[in-house]
């Protein structure tokens, strides 16, 4: 139930979700699913770097020719090898990200990601990116939307109360 | 306070965890049916009434016990 009248559409908010680091992926997973839980009306748009954690786990690598494998190997797709932005010490640091989030009660991203999806949260994956890195549709995890493009994120959040850039 | 139809037990959870949790048992609960929240997370003191107020519900009543905050909520 919102407070608004009856007859307007709940609050929009609307995340172009650009980079793949795990210290943005925070962010955008746990202000999506809140948003969710306000009652409102919330799309995730991945493109760029966005797209590579939502490459399921156990593909190891993405990519049509040498280079984008290369990028891919660079980007470790996956959510759960996502990297941090700084400091990241060949996985050193977002190990410890990780235990310090354990031990804190943050739940991993990949976890609100699944509980964000369940709440209702449009995931969008970027077709443009897909086909610039030539990721697969199956190679994405399940529940996402179908891959849209720049004017549809543009239509979305021109209709959002909260645009995001993370 | 008084007994609620149904009691969240947030305690030991982080941002964003406790409204979620809010969230859901909202979306048992008939209208006028209250929900206790309890959490331990200091984010939550502001948190809770942010999501009430966010959605329109109604907060009855809150209090704090040492570390445990409670939230009274009825649905709206």
């Amino acid at each position: 139930m919102t407070n608004t009248p009856m007859n307007t559409e709940p609050e929009s908010m609307t995340i172009i979700a650009f980079s793949g680091d795990l210290d943005k992926l925070w962010p955008t997973m746990i202000l999506s699913s809140t948003a969710a839980a306000n009652g409102m009306d919330v799309t995730v748009f991945y493109t760029f770097w966005g797209l590579f954690p939502l490459v399921k786990d156990d593909v190891r690598i993405t990519g049509y020719d040498a280079m984008t494998k290369m990028l891919a190997g660079m980007n470790a797709p996956g959510m759960k090898k996502a990297k941090l932005s700084k400091l990241n010490m060949g996985g050193m640091g977002s190990w410890m990200m990780r235990k310090v989030a354990k031990k804190n009660n943050l739940m991993p991203p990949e976890d609100l990601f699944a509980i964000a999806k369940d709440m209702g949260v449009n995931m969008w994956p970027c077709q443009m990116t897909m086909d610039l890195l030539g990721i697969e549709g199956d190679q994405m995890v399940d529940g996402l939307g179908d891959p849209v493009g720049a004017a549809t994120a543009l239509k979305k959040m021109s209709n959002s109360n909260i645009s995001l850039f993370i | 306070m008084e007994d609620a139809t149904t009691t969240v037990d947030a305690k030991g959870q982080t941002c964003p965890m406790p409204v979620l949790m809010t969230a859901k048992a909202a979306k048992e609960l008939q209208p006028g049916e209250t929900m206790l929240i309890e959490a331990t997370d200091n984010g939550a003191r502001s948190d809770i009434p942010a999501w009430v107020d966010q959605t329109g519900n109604e907060l009855v009543e809150s209090s704090e016990d040492g570390e445990v905050l409670r939230f009274l909520v009825r649905k709206k």
